[in-house]
């Protein structure tokens, strides 16, 4: 479950030094459009150091390169590949760039064979993604699908308002595409830094509408955030019964609680339920 | 000159008493008085320039003067002084203020030609400070704590001459306030110590009226009133920053801070509380407040520089009392006027050792460093290169006196680690430190064992201070030590009148 997911810009020394500290679920090492382009080497150049010296964080990172018709795509995915990180953001995501990325990322984690595989969580900002989202999300490598509403508003050609009412459309495609496949649905960020009210009413309409999590661009966001996506007592309940059950269970096989049969994944997830809401 | 060495393994001058734990001399001293100079009552003489003063009362070579820093860099009281102490061409003259600002940087010639050889102060920064810094005043520099110059004052260790206490308002009968005219700055706590016992009195005013709203100087203890055009500058006298920070790496710091104070048991009713008026202070009283509101819980008073957003906790009920030895913004001047639980104290109810002072009646004080080290020592005085950029203040005294005494800074500053093995320069000792932290963690005092079990199952990150230094280093490279030269220029003396450190030429 990722409530909050932090953007930082990766030619920014102070920020990336403190990204873990901020207690974001997870860091988006941003390549793309906080970078300009003649800073796109100096960012991945101090990315690189930075992972030197934290090879181990205990956080979900993720890295948003350049997307795949730009001319630093490739040089991204080279770099990324020595990194150690879980995850790729993909810009204007369509199916034909998750399969072009996927199978670049096959063929580098077939050449090192220890590698994780990376999940890609694709943004859908483009009018034409919202065709084709049901099919990016079915994708075996996507975790998630991120919702970028000022760009998506850029292509509509509208005014981004902080009702959203422009994009409403847009975030019930994401939040039924994700939900379709078991994938996570994070609502695109909420701009206006200094407006706190703004952000609870913005964050607590995504939810409602189905939102599992949402990006944030200032570490000062991340708090409402991982409160309103914090899993109800009735979650936590729930989850506590299954860690329970699964304790007395075991070594005996399959168990049920309240009638429903519990197997591994269930028990994974009440179990990264637990250990969010103790965090 | 040679040297000895306090408990603290700190050199200092031979002759001097040194350092020997934060309680050791307080508990079998004696605590000194000297009598009260009260000059008596009626109307007061009304001077109209500084000339008059000087020659009415003498004023010559030799002479200890003194001021308050209740107008901080809007201060013009001080630089009169200086111009007339030039203008004579008097030597060998004292200073004893307050503080020290930018705005008083008329006194480096005076210091440089040895008009001014001795300061006694208890904060400075700017050019004066770099000029002293720089081996040029004549004798040494003795950093006082506040609590530890109202001592000084009221024992004769410290024999004020004249002192020029700036008054924002004053009447025929020499008393006088800060909350009224033009020139307001709140209360005047630091300037008590001074009327009561120099042998002469200035009030320097830029508002005379008829009869004060309020009486915090008393007119018996004046001399004469010097009446100017204008004794300050509104704009430096307003305080910096009095506003919560939006800092997220210090908002994490300041909500860890809260957390742990709660988790502590601290916030019960009647507690006292104390936090300094900068952002991290400001963001913890805020965290603080929420969850006093929440719980319902009411304090018995909070104490100190007071701020705006003290002012409203005083107001929404959360603290009964406010003790008020400074005011740090226009709020809390207003706050002071309207509000009659809203008290003014003086340096000495403050913070002197000998006095029973606020400070000892604290359950938690949440205060700032430059730099921390592995026995919780903190300097607030220098940096790390020994640069002279504030002082103790009510620092070594307010953490002498709390329940609980919390420091909190960001681990790193500008690719440093604050927690070093040995801080430059000590002016609170970590015997008085309980707890530090920083945004990668929290370390506790091992000396205080009841707050580690306390804390045993807290979800808070609890680590050691070697552990954060360790996290430190990994990140930025363990630096090396700076050097310094042997002449000592200052000496940092503790509020019980021993000396904690020296200051060292750059």
């Amino acid at each position: 479950m990722t409530r909050s997911l932090l953007f930082i810009p990766a030619n920014t020394p102070a920020m990336i030094q403190n990204a873990d500290i901020f207690e974001a679920d997870a860091i988006i090492f941003d390549l793309e459009d906080a970078i300009h382009p003649l800073e796109k080497d100096a960012a991945r150049i101090l990315l690189k150091e930075y992972f030197k010296t934290n090879p181990h964080l205990n956080i979900d990172v993720i890295i948003r390169i350049n997307d795949v018709s730009s001319p630093y795509f490739l040089s991204d995915i080279k770099h990324i590949m020595k990194w150690p990180v879980q995850g790729i953001m993909l810009p204007k995501a369509s199916i034909a760039s998750v399969e072009e990325l996927d199978q670049l990322l096959s063929k580098y984690e077939k050449r090192k064979k220890n590698h994780e595989p990376l999940w890609i969580i694709p943004i859908i900002e483009q009018a034409r993604s919202l065709f084709e989202v049901h099919t990016i999300a079915s994708h075996v490598r996507v975790k998630a699908l991120l919702l970028g509403g000022e760009d998506l508003a850029t292509d509509l050609e509208v005014e981004r308002t902080q009702d959203g009412e422009e994009i409403l459309l847009a975030r019930q495609l994401v939040i039924y595409a994700a939900k379709a496949y078991g994938k996570e649905a994070i609502d695109t960020p909420f701009t206006h830094v200094d407006n706190a009210e703004g952000l609870i009413s913005d964050a607590k309409h995504a939810k409602r509408l189905g939102m599992t999590g949402k990006a944030c661009i200032h570490p000062i966001q991340i708090d409402t955030i991982n409160e309103l996506f914090s899993p109800t007592q009735e979650q936590i309940d729930y989850a506590k019964k299954i860690v329970l059950a699964e304790e007395q269970a075991s070594g005996k096989g399959a168990f049920s609680v309240d009638g429903k049969m519990i197997d591994k994944p269930i028990i994974m997830r009440a179990k990264k339920l637990l250990e969010k809401v103790t965090k | 000159m040679n040297l000895i060495k306090n408990t603290l393994n700190r050199q200092i001058p031979e002759g001097y008493t040194p350092f020997q734990g934060a309680n050791n001399l307080i508990k079998t001293n004696e605590r000194k008085i000297i009598d009260e100079v009260i000059i008596g009552g009626g109307n007061k003489p009304v001077e109209s320039d500084i000339a008059s003063v000087f020659d009415k009362l003498d004023i010559k070579d030799g002479m200890t003067l003194s001021f308050h820093h209740h107008l901080r860099n809007g201060d013009a009281v001080l630089n009169l002084v200086l111009m007339e102490i030039k203008k004579r061409k008097l030597k060998h003259i004292t200073l004893a203020p307050s503080a020290i600002f930018p705005v008083h940087e008329p006194m480096v010639p005076l210091i440089k030609n040895q008009s001014i050889t001795k300061i006694y102060t208890n904060y400075i920064n700017g050019p004066v400070a770099k000029a002293i810094e720089e081996g040029h005043l004549k004798e040494l520099l003795v950093m006082d704590t506040h609590g530890g110059r109202a001592r000084a004052i009221e024992s004769g260790e410290l024999t004020i001459d004249v002192a020029f206490i700036a008054t924002p308002a004053v009447d025929h009968a020499g008393h006088g306030n800060g909350i009224e005219g033009p020139s307001q700055c709140g209360t005047l706590g630091y300037a008590i110590p001074d009327l009561l016992y120099a042998k002469h009195k200035v009030l320097v005013t830029d508002h005379i009226v008829d009869r004060v709203k309020k009486v915090d100087i008393d007119g018996r203890y004046v001399d004469m009133i010097l009446h100017i055009p204008s004794i300050g500058d509104p704009e430096g006298i307003k305080s910096g920053t009095t506003k919560p920070t939006r800092d997220p790496i210090q908002l994490k710091i300041a909500k860890n801070t809260a957390r742990l104070i709660e988790e502590l048991g601290l916030i019960k009713p009647h507690f006292n509380f104390q936090c300094g008026a900068g952002g991290t202070s400001l963001a913890v009283a805020e965290a603080l407040k929420q969850r006093m509101t929440a719980n319902k819980i009411k304090g018995d008073f909070a104490s100190g520089g007071i701020t705006s957003f003290l002012v409203d906790m005083h107001e929404k009920g959360l603290f009964e009392k406010l003790y008020d030895v400074q005011c740090f913004d226009l709020e809390a001047i207003k706050s002071y006027q309207r509000n009659k639980h809203h008290l003014m104290i003086s340096a000495s109810e403050y913070g002197n050792p000998y006095a029973k002072p606020i400070v000892n009646d604290l359950d938690v004080v949440v205060l700032g460093a430059t730099e921390i080290d592995l026995d919780f020592n903190v300097n607030v005085t220098t940096d790390s290169f020994g640069h002279l950029i504030g002082g103790s203040g009510g620092h070594a005294d307010t953490a002498f006196g709390a329940k609980v005494t919390i420091i909190t800074t960001n681990l790193m500053k500008s690719r440093l680690s604050m927690v070093k093995s040995s801080v430059k320069t000590i002016t609170t000792p970590g015997e008085s430190v309980d707890i530090l932290v920083t945004e990668r963690g929290i370390a506790i005092n091992p000396k205080r064992q009841d707050l580690i079990n306390k804390l045993k199952d807290s979800k808070l990150e609890i680590t050691t201070i070697d552990e954060l230094m360790k996290r430190a280093h990994h990140i930025t490279g363990e630096p090396k030590m700076i050097p310094s030269s042997d002449k000592i220029i200052g000496l940092i003396r503790y509020r019980d009148g021993s000396i904690i450190d020296s200051l060292y030429q750059l």
